[in-house]
Order: C-alpha cells, then structure tokens, then sequence
C-alpha cells in the first residue's frame, strides 16, 4: 500500500473545504452537485453587458447556514479590505478544512511541522485593476499600502499560515487551471519527503472582473451563445458547446501523513495515491497534438500510484467545455485500452463552471466524496456528444456506483499538465 | 474648529482600525492600543490627507503615533 517506495510515508486526506458557484461548504456543495443543480447564472459582479460572455458561476450569497458567502463569518471586517475576494474565498475554504480535521498544532514542533500550500492562476486581478485605474487618473501616490499583499498569490497561504500559527512549509502554486491539483501533488511530495506532517493545500480563484472575463473573451475561450439560458452553457463533450464558463471559488484539503493522522484518531476522507506531472512544449494556450502532454500526466500519476488503468473507477476529466474535450477523452480512452470499456467519467465543470487555479482542489475533493458516498456525479447538458466513446460519461443525473480508486486531471494554459490519483481509505 | 478635527479624526480611526469609539483616547496610540501595524498607520496617515486636504509628509507621518498626535498635527496645518 506504500506506494514506488517500501518506505514512503502515505498521505491521507483529514478535513475538506469548498467554496463554489454552488455553495458556500463541501457538503452543500457535494449535496447540490449530485442533484444536477447549476451554479451558472449571469454576472452580478460588474456590468457585463458590454462582452460577449455574460454568465458566470460566482458564488452565491447569503447566510453561512444557507450555503451563501457572509464573508464576516470567515474574515473579520478589517481585515477584509487587505484582501481581494481570491483570498476571502481562499480562507473561507482553508478555515473550512482545518476546523473540519480538528487538526490544532499546540507545540512549536507541531506548528513548524504544519505547513500551507495554496495556489492561484491568476490572483488579485480586480484589485490590480482598481489600482491601476487610480494611477490612470494620478493616484499614484494615494495607492493602498495593502494594494500589494492584497494582489500577491501566496498571500492565502500567508494568512492561513498567520490565521493558525503554522510555521512549516509555506508555499504556493501558479500553474494557471493546474494550480490546484498541482498544490494537492507537491505538498503530498513535502509529506512524502519529511518536509512537514500537515500541509493544508488546494487552490483559490475569483476573477470574475471586467479584465479578467474581457481578457479570456480575447482569447476567444469563454462560451457566448448561452448568455440567455446559464444554465445550459457548460456542456463538456455536448456537440453545441462553445468554450467554458467562468467559474470562482476555492478548494482546499488538510494532507497528513498516515501515521500522525492515525495517533490522533483523525477521520480519513481518503489517501492520495498517486501524482503525475507533464509539460507540453508545444503551444501557449492549445493542448498538444492528441493532448499527449495529458497522456504522459496521467500515465506518471498511475505509475507513481502502482495502479493499472483497470483499477480506477472513476475520472474527473479536466473537460472545460471546449474543442480540447475531445483530445482529453482520446487521451484517456488511449491510456487505459481496454479498461476504457464501461468506465466512468465526469466532468463537473459543466456544474460549476471553471474555477481556474481552484478547480483542481475542488475537483480532488468531489472524488473523494464521490467514494466516500459510493455516488459518481454527473457531467450535465451532454445532450448530443461531439465524438462516440466506450466510456460513461454519466451524462445530466449523477450515478450510483461504488469506486475504490479515482483520477483527476488539470491542464493549464502553457502546456501544464497534472494528474492525481485518490484512493478510498483503506487501512 | 479643534472639536470638529478631533470628532472626524476619531471617527476615521473607527473606520479604518475596526475599534469602538470609546477606545479612541487622546493619548491611545494606533499601534500599542489601537492594534493597528505599519501598513495601517500608513493608510491611516493617507485618510486623514484625502479628509482634511492637507499634506503630511514622511518626516511628519512618523511622529503621528497617536490620536492626539494627529488632531493637534492637523490643527496647526490648518490653522496655517
């Protein structure tokens, strides 16, 4: 069970916590995700009327109970305007999954064995912008002292790290629409190398802004066609999709070395089993030719896990919802061969929408829920799909099946690819 | 005059550190008793500059540790 090595410390999962266009909270979140609900809906941040792409998953607001964003539940008043929202969604996740491990570092040993990593694509874009307006009008010299630490990406992991007092590794991924499971895999390495106990890792992201929806409408990637009917946009694999849908929010886990989480009888969502990483070299925003870049992801995160293709029962499939849908699904179907047959796949973006260096982690965290419940969710509006497929695509209801290994994928704009392997608990 | 100064020193020191108004003491200074750090001191200085339309200076900034420090600092700017 030890993985490559005879000796390699496993890496379990002890708390979870989610914030998504669905809900504020994990379990609301996982609840409403198997129920075939949306989090899609039009832009309230700013005025969108302007672009092409009006609708997005923003998360919603509310009372903590109801699943909604109070935001002075999670970050006190003053400090919330040292912040861009990345961040509040970030620390809403991040307390989320430490309170939920009850993991609590009282010694200065433990506390320097605790460390944060918590990545972002993309950052504080909306307070960039703001900032850069005011110099625009002659500012310049009236910027807030907290314009920077409130921008800068590693500032999750800074005031979680602050927040708790964890002093270990504190750290922080950028690798666009990978940060998130490449956060999960390189702080499971830290674990496996000796670096901390604890890490509490994942992803947050909320560039919900006019640059941010204006920049990716440049690039010609956000869906258009969909802006009078949301819900309806998102449709990974579906003939009529047309480029993915905006999502934010934030996904992190408390990881913990096996043994540290069994001495303090800690509840164990799940172990991570395997990692792979790949660049494609090839080009700035399209995947390789056939996604060979994924292939080799995932073909290093079931090595490094010592499973075959037949062991995985499910996969979280990168599927923004664009033509690159299609390579992913081939790349897979290539992978496993004849494992492919009957295999389940989703993509749960078509739910939430992309949540960009977050989406990796909220991901990570519907595959362990998904073989905790023994409930696979579902890939919604694949109506007609592009191309045939020996897989299951668990298209519009999600599916009761019961799953020991899954596998979850991330890709990035640059050519980043990045792949976990999760298992269900097993002593 | 002074009273106006001191009431709209008060109430941006109340905005902009999240303490109640009653903490707001002459002699409380904004980082031993008010919990402000060096950032917050900054933005503080930059509040009462857009306020009161006044310059204050680095030099001058830094002396302003407390309220009292800042009304009677104001005061003499504006009575210049």
């Amino acid at each position: 069970m030890s993985g490559s090595g005879t000796d390699r410390k496993r890496v379990v999962v002890t708390g979870i916590g989610v914030v998504s266009p669905l809900a504020v909270g994990a379990e609301l979140t996982w609840k409403r995700l198997i129920n075939s609900q949306s989090g899609i809906g039009p832009i309230t941040q700013f005025d969108a009327s302007g672009l092409p792409a009006r609708i997005a998953g923003e998360v919603p607001a509310g009372s903590t109970e109801e699943g909604g964003l109070t935001l002075s539940d999670w970050v006190p008043v003053k400090e919330q305007k040292k912040m861009d929202r990345f961040i509040h969604l970030g620390l809403a996740a991040g307390i989320q999954a430490v309170e939920d491990s009850g993991w609590k570092p009282e010694s200065e040993e433990d506390r320097c064995a605790t460390g944060v990593m918590i990545g972002s694509g993309i950052g504080g874009l909306k307070t960039i912008y703001d900032n850069s307006l005011a110099v625009a009008a002659g500012k310049a010299r009236r910027l807030s002292p907290f314009f920077i630490p409130s921008s800068l990406i590693n500032l999750t992991a800074g005031h979680l790290s602050i927040r708790y007092g964890f002093k270990g590794p504190n750290h922080a991924v950028v690798t666009a629409c990978a940060s998130g499971t490449h956060a999960i895999g390189d702080a499971s390495r830290l674990i496996q190398h000796g670096d901390a106990k604890v890490m509490i890792a994942g992803g947050a992201e909320s560039a919900i802004c006019e640059l941010g929806i204006a920049g990716f409408c440049s690039a010609r990637a956000l869906s258009t066609g969909f802006n009078e009917d949301p819900t309806k946009a998102s449709r990974p694999w579906d003939k009529e999709r047309d480029g993915f849908v905006m999502g934010e929010g934030a996904g992190v886990v408390v990881l913990e070395e096996y043994e540290h989480a069994k001495r303090r009888g800690a509840k164990i969502y799940g172990e991570i089993g395997g990692y792979g990483l790949s660049g494609d070299a090839y080009h700035i925003t399209a995947p390789a030719e056939n996604h060979e870049g994924a292939y080799r992801a995932m073909q290093a995160a079931l090595k490094d896990a010592q499973v075959d293709p037949a062991d995985i029962g499910y996969v979280n499939a990168h599927g923004t919802s664009t033509m690159a849908d299609d390579l992913e699904l081939g790349a897979v179907e290539r992978l496993f061969g004849d494992a492919a047959f009957g295999t389940s796949m989703s993509s749960t973006k078509s739910a939430i929408g992309h949540l960009l260096g977050a989406a990796g982690a909220v991901e990570a965290i519907f595959c362990l829920q998904a073989m905790r419940d023994g409930i696979l969710p579902p890939t919604l509006n694949l109506d007609e799909p592009s191309s045939e497929s020996v897989m299951d695509r668990i298209p519009h209801k999600a599916k009761e099946k019961q799953v020991d290994i899954a596998l979850s994928n991330s890709f990035g704009f640059g050519g980043t690819n990045a792949s976990l392997i999760l298992k269900r608990f097993k002593d | 005059m002074s009273n106006e100064i001191a009431d709209k020193v008060k109430k941006i020191v109340v905005e902009h550190l999240g303490v109640d108004a009653d903490q707001v003491k002459p002699d409380a200074s904004f980082i031993d008793d008010l919990g402000a750090d060096s950032l917050d001191t900054v933005e503080l200085v930059m509040a009462f500059e857009e306020a009161f339309s006044v310059e204050i200076p680095e030099d001058a900034a830094e002396k302003i540790a407390t309220v009292n420090d800042a009304i009677e600092y104001i005061t003499k700017q504006k009575a210049a």
